[in-house]
């Protein structure tokens, strides 16, 4: 798509809407929020980017391959779970290795534990997942745009091409 | 968190085979090491179960019921435990027969989700995470179905997301209701809010919702559409997966929901589900008689076997109870093991239709041996596990004055027998239509070596048949008389709240 409005308004918007998923993301840790609608925004920002400039251009700004992004994070989210696991018995029982609490049950230090690693892992899977399939879907409607023989068939062994 | 390993440890063979997205040799050493460490796993869950009776852990140490439990009863351990042996069967054999392209689409990671949402589905005891885990295994087995990329595979799963998705929708509405009257999604907790309750409105409608949902998933009569049209369409190790596991899936939620949740001789769902279960057997045996390549009567072989199953836990005796837990158990292993034989046959013949294939007894006379193992086992032939399964549940059916119910499983036992010899005249029997013997060639030893060995369980199960069947009858006690359960996931002392 060719629009200048489109690709100028985005420049502005996806920093602006990346910023904005952090920050929900953040924000999930205690309130309304949390790492699925944080990475559904992320990937809102990219999808955003693959409107304006091109998938091609989407692919680079994201750096990673989508794969890469949802398997990291599967793999974040299945350590925050074990970490408990190991250290307590319990799977998923959250972890605070920076945070104290005194005598008179007061809290020190940083609440930033398992929890918020678990909650990253579901971002980077959301937003890994949503990409790749937009990306996919995107592709192949520019090959259709572009005039790609309509036979999505090989005669010879039944394949999708 | 033993009790987690089961979930873990294919969802981390999961994420190592996605980073070896571009090595397929990594990916499948990976699978066939992932498979071992859960059959590992399941069998200490096993041995710990069969020491100290059933066991329950909490996710992050959220007190039941308000947390998730994962429970491990007798059903649940031997459950994963066949699931970790099938798991390895079709790692191994996967070796050979899953090609590149599937490979490179990715087979492996897909394969690990399925396997990650089977053991949590008989893990869990919460309804609502029984949904999740329904979803993963659905989700995971639609990409194994399409990754072959046939136009075949893709209407095969069409049918068979449509109609899962609406089943997941009926089982989601269906918790939801529960949830609504009771306020419980414990499974455990459930059994004491339901306890007497079996007939309010609210409650039927919330069973029958989820009737639909396991049956669909079961591929029970009228809901088994979508079996036979994409069983048949993936690799022989992805269809040998499905076949021991997914229907399998269903059958042990419904046993779990009509004996924990709610009692069925408290219900009207005993009588539907006796019709149920009689149809599926009639529409499996009659179906598979009519088929033209192995899997597509294997499919129909299916059906049979679900409704003889449904028919045990319909008849509501303890006898007919033990009988379908060890249908259940066995049928895991003789399922895996026919697919996995259609697979080398397909191999050596060239094609599964009946059209083209045959000539494979002279070709390979050992595996003709190899499938007749299951085969007969299938039919319910002695010595074979089959028969034991057949005839406890005979037995069952009769003592019950379901005298129809013995014939049908006895009847259903011959039309079997018949689709079998049928796949043995047409593929091994009759000459290959071009030249007399199959093509052939000799098969890699991750061919054969899984046959073999779930040939030899079969029989062996077949031939010292006490242990599997004084297993199903301590199975079923617990299964009758929960109170291990409940001690386990509320606590010893846990009062029956109102």
């Amino acid at each position: 798509m060719n629009s200048l409005i489109l690709s100028t308004a985005a420049r502005f918007l996806i920093p602006v809407i990346l910023a904005l998923s952090l920050f929900i993301f953040w924000r999930g840790h205690n309130e309304p929020g949390g790492g699925f609608i944080g990475g559904l925004l992320a990937a809102t920002a990219f999808a955003l980017l693959a409107k304006a400039s091109g998938t091609a251009k989407a692919r680079r700004t994201l750096y990673l391959r989508p794969r890469a992004i949802a398997a990291f994070g599967l793999g974040c989210a299945l350590v925050g779970g074990i970490w408990g696991g190991l250290a307590t018995g319990a799977f998923l029982k959250g972890m605070w290795p920076f945070l104290t609490i005194d005598a008179e049950g007061h809290k020190h230090g940083l609440p930033f534990g398992s929890i918020m690693l678990f909650d990253f892992g579901v971002y980077l899977v959301v937003l890994g997942t949503v990409t790749g399939i937009l990306f996919a879907l995107e592709d192949s409607l520019a090959e259709d745009a572009a005039g790609a023989e309509d036979v999505p068939l090989d005669k010879e062994d039944g394949r999708w091409r | 968190m033993l009790l987690f390993w089961p979930l873990v440890i294919p969802f981390l063979t999961m994420v190592a085979t996605l980073f070896a997205w571009r090595s397929i040799r990594t990916q499948r050493a990976l699978s066939l090491l992932g498979a071992a460490a859960l059959l590992a796993v399941a069998l200490v869950i096993l041995t710990r179960v069969i020491a100290d009776g059933p066991f329950a852990e909490q996710a992050g140490a959220w007190p039941a019921p308000f947390g998730i439990t994962m429970v491990a009863d007798g059903l649940s351990a031997a459950m994963i435990t066949l699931t970790g042996l099938v798991a390895l069967a079709a790692a191994v054999f996967g070796l050979q027969d899953v090609s590149d392209g599937e490979a490179r689409s990715g087979h492996h990671p897909l394969a690990n989700a399925l396997l990650a949402g089977v053991c949590g589905a008989f893990l869990t005891g919460d309804l609502f995470n029984m949904y999740v885990w329904f979803e993963v295994m659905l989700i995971s087995s639609f990409g194994l179905l399409v990754i072959g990329g046939r136009k075949a595979a893709l209407d095969g799963a069409t049918k068979y997301v449509g109609l899962n998705l609406i089943a997941t929708v009926a089982f989601i509405s269906g918790v939801g209701l529960l949830y609504g009257t009771t306020g419980a999604l414990n499974m455990a907790d459930l059994h004491g809010r339901l306890a007497g309750r079996g007939g309010e409105a609210g409650i039927l409608m919330a069973t029958g919702l989820i009737i639909f949902a396991f049956g669909a998933k079961a591929a029970l009569f009228p809901l088994h559409f979508w079996l036979p049209a994409s069983y048949h369409t993936p690799s022989f190790t992805t269809s040998a997966l499905f076949a021991a596991l997914l229907t399998k899936v269903g059958v042990y939620a419904l046993i779990r929901y009509f004996t924990l949740i709610l009692p069925i001789a408290d219900t009207p769902a005993q009588p539907a589900l006796l019709w149920i279960g009689g149809f599926t057997i009639l529409a499996g045996a009659l179906g598979a008689l009519a088929q033209s390549g192995v899997r597509r009567v294997l499919n129909y072989s299916i059906m049979s076997s679900i409704g003889a199953m449904i028919l045990g836990l319909a008849l509501a005796t303890p006898l007919a109870l033990v009988g379908a837990v060890f249908y259940l158990a066995q049928d895991m292993i003789v399922k895996a093991n026919l697919y996995l034989v259609a697979g080398s046959a397909r191999r050596l013949a060239g094609s599964e239709d009946f059209a083209e294939a045959g000539g494979l007894w002279r070709a390979a006379p050992w595996l003709a041996a190899l499938f007749l193992v299951p085969a007969l086992s299938l039919a319910g032939v002695p010595p074979f596990s089959g028969f034991w399964a057949k005839l406890i549940l005979t037995r069952a059916s009769l003592e019950a004055g379901g005298y129809w119910c013995a014939a049908l499983i006895l009847g259903s036992g011959l039309m079997t027998l018949l689709a079998m010899a049928r796949i043995f005249a047409e593929m091994f029997w009759k000459s290959h239509p071009e030249g007399d013997v199959a093509a052939g060639g000799r098969l890699p030893a991750a061919a054969w070596a899984p046959l073999v060995a779930l040939s030899l369980l079969i029989a062996g199960a077949g031939i010292f048949a006490a242990p599997g069947v004084e297993a199903s009858e301590a199975i079923a006690r617990n299964l009758l008389a929960p109170d291990a359960y409940l001690a386990a996931v509320l606590g010893p002392g846990a009062e029956v709240r109102p």
